[in-house]
């Protein structure tokens, strides 16, 4: 089959790879019909992300069609079935899973070990991701293997279009626990760094959720014109100053409520020094993320806020003003995405019309042309805000 | 053997393996970067570890600290040509350049019994000029924002009934689960604690 593959640092190609195959008696395989290129895919791409390997399948965001199921999934799984499957890979039975912390599920990473010296204690498998995290192929493939199955898919009905479905993968249940673990009530104002695809979900999330105000921070002018779209208030940071401009904004108080969808990979510029420093620090390995976002929301939240982090951070941040989050008594709220525990509710709005995630894809490709799709997102060239790939 | 077979250690029976590899998303330009890169990293480490064979070669005796130091511009030259900030290497190194050929141009005198060797290492010195500016050209057009290529998505709301409409539209059937309440009012605690 084909499928999307990390050499190394910038390097994905569209390999011939042999077939994925039924391992455990969970296990199903799925032919993909549509899967995405996601933002996290990119710290993949910049080689950030330690414990990849030459020879890894990419892809988290993927949805398609049973093929074959094991003797244990049956229950719940038949072939021909229409699923879309979690990023997140989880058992169903451990006591995180039944918590409803899918992301952190303690028997899916089947390499636990790593991740128990990587993180303390190990987190969920994911696809298409490091290592770290288990090294599951990914899906910008034609067919994925999905360990656990049985609990690991969202069945979804015909008669809806993958461009609507897809996101429920990720960064629609992404977005939407970014704006639920920031906490937010109606007559909020809330603040989104990051205007990519997860921001712009988190965007129409609070305004779901009824905040009265959401004020979209980035410097790229079309994803700023997506997000004025669904009605948010939007600073591009290359031409204002975003603390004078939130204060003003919300009568000096500063916002109820702080999202971070920008995650490691700050935007570098000499505007933002501390950036530039960050950068440098990275090359020399001094530092893995760059967290320009972090120090920015704990300056200019108001007390008693809350601090949702839902962009992705890999390992060692320097310079945060812990001692301005300690005294003006913030709350931090962040983790992946659990996703199973929002994806029936939002499949209901999907199908009820509150929501329609299509809006978001700007470049649709067949899996042959991943690689250069790639670099054209990474470049946010042509307007590129998301990629979806059909194989 | 090639690192994705290498890497099959790694995984499990049932994975996929490479089997053909396809077209890489790095450009031409990319990888001539990349090449430079290594390049950087390999006469930097021989300028630092032997400056003095460096000079004699070159019969610029008495520069070996010059020689070392330019070893160390080259390491650090190498980082940013090797990351995903290739422009800002690349231009390092074409600065660089400018400082080699300044250098080798203090050998290229009659007097020098070595001058030979510095016309050669000058003629290298020039290629790799050329091919650092051609990286810097090629990785700068392959990257940009193409002026004018800025896209409007004002007609992309993903809220089929209007963001005013649309606005509390979730709280009719949805409460923040427990466990994810970050924070209350007195007037909520009050009753609990009365009653």
């Amino acid at each position: 089959m084909k499928a999307l593959v990390w050499h190394g640092k910038e390097d994905i190609r569209c390999d011939t790879v042999t077939d994925p195959s039924i391992e455990g008696p969970r296990d199903a395989i799925i032919k993909v019909t549509s899967c995405a290129i996601c933002g996290s895919d990119l710290h993949l791409f910049h080689n950030l992300v330690p414990a990849m390997l030459p020879g890894d399948i990419m892809g988290h965001e993927t949805m398609g069609e049973v093929v074959e199921v094991g003797s244990a999934a049956k229950s719940k799984l038949k072939k021909g079935d229409r699923v879309v499957i979690p990023f997140t890979i989880q058992c169903g039975e451990c006591d995180q899973c039944r918590r409803g912390n899918f992301s952190v599920c303690q028997r899916s990473n089947r390499k636990g070990e790593l991740g128990d010296k990587a993180f303390g204690h190990r987190t969920a498998g994911l696809f298409g991701y490091t290592h770290l995290t288990g090294g599951y192929p990914g899906g910008q493939a034609e067919y994925l293997r999905v360990p656990f199955a049985d609990t690991t898919h969202v069945k979804v009905p015909d008669g809806i279009d993958d461009e609507k479905l897809l996101f429920l993968s990720d960064i629609l249940p992404t977005g939407w626990q970014a704006a639920v673990q920031a906490d937010i009530q109606p007559g909020d104002t809330v603040a989104v760094w990051g205007c990519g695809p997860v921001g712009q979900m988190t965007i129409r999330s609070a305004i779901l959720l009824g905040a009265e105000q959401v004020i979209a921070i980035d410097c790229l002018p079309e994803r700023l014109s997506m997000a004025a779209a669904a009605g948010a208030i939007t600073i591009n940071f290359e031409e204002e100053s975003v603390v004078s401009r939130l204060n003003e904004l919300t009568g000096g108080e500063g916002p109820h409520k702080c999202i971070d969808a920008v995650g490691t990979e700050s935007h570098v510029s000499f505007g933002q020094p501390d950036t530039v420093v960050d950068r440098a620090k990275q090359m020399l390995m001094a530092e893995n993320d760059r967290p320009h976002v972090l120090r920015e929301m704990i300056y200019v939240c108001r007390p008693a806020g809350v601090i949702s982090i839902i962009g992705v951070y890999l390992g060692l941040v320097d310079k945060i003003p812990m001692g301005q989050a300690m005294n003006k008594g913030l709350t931090f709220r962040m983790a992946q995405a659990h996703v199973p525990r929002w994806t029936g509710d939002l499949l209901r709005r999907i199908e009820d019309g509150q929501i329609d995630p299509s809006f978001v894809i700007t470049h649709k490709a067949d899996l042959s042309q991943g690689p250069e799709m790639y670099a054209k997102f990474r470049d946010k060239a042509d307007g590129c805000i998301k990629v979806m790939l059909q194989p | 053997m090639p690192l994705t077979n290498l890497s099959g250690v790694a995984r499990s029976e049932g994975d996929p393996r490479v089997r053909r590899k396809g077209p890489s998303s790095m450009s031409g330009a990319d990888r001539l970067a990349r090449a430079l890169g290594w390049f950087s990293i390999g006469l930097g480490v021989v300028e630092l570890v032997a400056p003095g064979r460096v000079a004699r070669t070159l019969g610029l005796e008495g520069s070996e600290g010059l020689i070392r130091a330019y070893g160390a511009r080259e390491l650090a030259s190498a980082i940013p040509t090797l990351s995903i900030d290739k422009p800002v290497g690349l231009a390092a190194r074409i600065a660089g350049d400018a400082l080699d050929l300044g250098t080798l141009s203090t050998a290229l005198h009659r007097g020098n019994p070595k001058r030979d060797n510095a016309l050669i290492a000058t003629a290298l010195v020039i290629g790799v000029t050329l091919l650092d500016l051609t990286a810097y050209a090629g990785v700068k057009a392959t990257h940009r924002r193409r002026p004018g290529s800025n896209r409007d998505y004002s007609d992309r709301v993903g809220l089929p009934r209007g963001p005013q409409e649309s606005r509390g539209l979730a709280r009719k059937d949805f409460q923040i689960p427990p466990d994810y309440r970050a924070e209350g009012m007195v007037a909520d605690a009050i009753p609990a604690q009365a009653s």
